[in-house]
């Protein structure tokens, strides 16, 4: 059979069609053993994945809040192009969850109310192009989230989950060129004018009452932690803050003196923040429920 | 009968007509039990979106060259890397004005290092040979490509970027 584009061959073969087409994770993910060790409790496995893939998830939706709104073209394309790796990400991490769950990445990704996420506040915070900051702090936010993640994804790679670990193997290539792209516009903002230094300096104040959460594990994450599936969060802070500490070292700059924030994403408690974004990012599956393309 | 590896090789990457997939090194493993056809390929960023696309390129092909039962798989492990693209795929990138990626090999254990400052490769011009080139943004149309200048014959130009 031949087809006319690309979407028909999706749909061929599906009873079900869905709002985003699926990733060929849940029928085709030969070569990557998905079999769960018994010794692995399958809920706390899918709510691990539900967990990163919903970073992931929100924090892509708020980088392509920026698609045409960047100081610079090349920007607008950087921005998005960070997103779609990070939606990759969490397509794959969404597929696993639903997989064990008993429902898919579109119904986790378009169904689910803000208290079903379990996302960390530094993914959905306004950080601009709204009025909840500007480029600095998007920088400083990026700099934070890809410099934990990478750390995260990096030791993930070993994890005992066979699709954790190729889908963290993948993503720690990806998270590399993130957080060096932060980490030079971080470096350009600060030795710029005085204007744009003042401004990155504001920007990290924004974003570091939200660090400490980064590094609080859940017990769903300790538990698995011990099974040698999930990374324990708090084993990732020295490395996280060295690579900070180098950044702001090499921009003069110096660690915010900024109280910490309530955390509380892993366990679906969320910032104002949340709300309008999930209503933007779902409204076109919540008005036309069962709409297909 | 053309093979079905044969006919799977010749394929073209949707983003990159100019690489058949095998040149890319997304195209894993080809077999064939009568006229069953199972193809196993690999993405080459988490989110690309191409993937979808050379699914059905390559069921479409496969079909066509009289193959009723096609299975396309994708893995993900171990990780595509712009070392799996062929050399000639190499060749074909430069002829077709897309500077090709260095060779990267295996990465050294232990932390992933932090670069502070665009790095200084040396990518040639693959118009005018010239080594006199800047990066004017590592992202570019693609997720895989950046996006460079010449600065002796002023052409700008794509690279893939190693990864």
């Amino acid at each position: 059979m031949s087809f006319d584009n690309a979407y028909e061959s999706l749909v061929e073969g599906h009873e079900e069609k869905h709002w985003a087409f699926g990733t060929g994770f849940t029928h085709a993910l030969s070569g990557v053993d998905r079999a769960i060790s018994s010794t692995v409790d399958r809920d706390d496995l899918a709510a691990y994945c539900l967990m990163l893939g919903d970073d992931a998830l929100v924090y892509a939706q708020r980088l392509a809040e920026w698609c045409a709104k960047a100081p610079e073209l090349e920007e607008d394309v950087a921005l998005a192009n960070i997103a779609l790796d990070l939606l990759g990400q969490a397509r794959m991490l969404l597929s696993r969850a639903g997989e064990i769950q008993g429902t898919d990445e579109d119904a986790l990704a378009y169904l689910r109310d803000s208290s079903e996420f379990r996302n960390v506040h530094l993914a959905e915070i306004d950080c601009g192009p709204g009025p909840g900051g500007d480029f600095a702090t998007t920088m400083a936010r990026l700099l934070v989230f890809s410099a934990w993640r990478l750390a995260l994804l990096h030791r993930l790679t070993g994890s005992a989950d066979p699709v954790l670990a190729a889908v963290a193997a993948k993503g720690v290539k990806e998270l590399t060129y993130h957080r060096d792209h932060a980490a030079q516009w971080v470096l350009r903002l600060a030795g710029g004018t005085d204007y744009s230094r003042e401004r990155m300096v504001a920007g990290l104040a924004v974003v570091w009452p939200h660090l400490d959460e980064l590094f609080t594990a859940h017990p769903i994450e300790h538990r698995l932690a011990e099974a040698g599936v999930a990374v324990d969060p708090a084993e990732l802070r020295s490395e996280v803050d060295s690579v900070l500490d180098t950044v702001l070292g090499a921009a003069g700059l110096t660690r915010p003196d900024v109280a910490s924030v309530p955390g509380g994403g892993r366990g679906g408690v969320h910032t104002e923040a949340m709300a309008p974004l999930l209503a933007e990012m779902q409204v076109v599956a919540r008005a036309l429920p069962g709409g297909v393309w | 009968m053309v093979s079905a590896r044969q006919v799977a090789e010749q394929v073209l990457d949707p983003e990159l007509p100019v690489l058949t997939l095998a040149d890319l090194g997304v195209l894993r493993e080809v077999s064939e039990v009568g006229d069953r056809v199972v193809v196993t390929i690999t993405p080459t960023y988490s989110g690309c979106p191409a993937l979808d696309e050379m699914r059905s390129d390559l069921h479409e092909k496969l079909t066509e060259a009289g193959y009723r039962d096609v299975e396309i798989r994708t893995v993900l492990h171990p990780a595509w890397t712009t070392d799996w693209i062929s050399d000639d795929g190499l060749r074909k990138l430069t002829e077709h004005g897309i500077a090709p990626p260095s060779r990267i090999g295996p990465r050294a254990v232990g932390p992933i290092p932090l670069t502070l400052e665009p790095p200084k490769r040396r990518v040639s011009c693959p118009h005018c040979g010239s080594a006199r080139t800047t990066e004017l943004s590592r992202f570019g149309s693609t997720a895989c490509k950046a996006l460079r200048r010449c600065e002796d014959c002023r052409e700008p130009f794509e690279q893939i970027k190693e990864i």
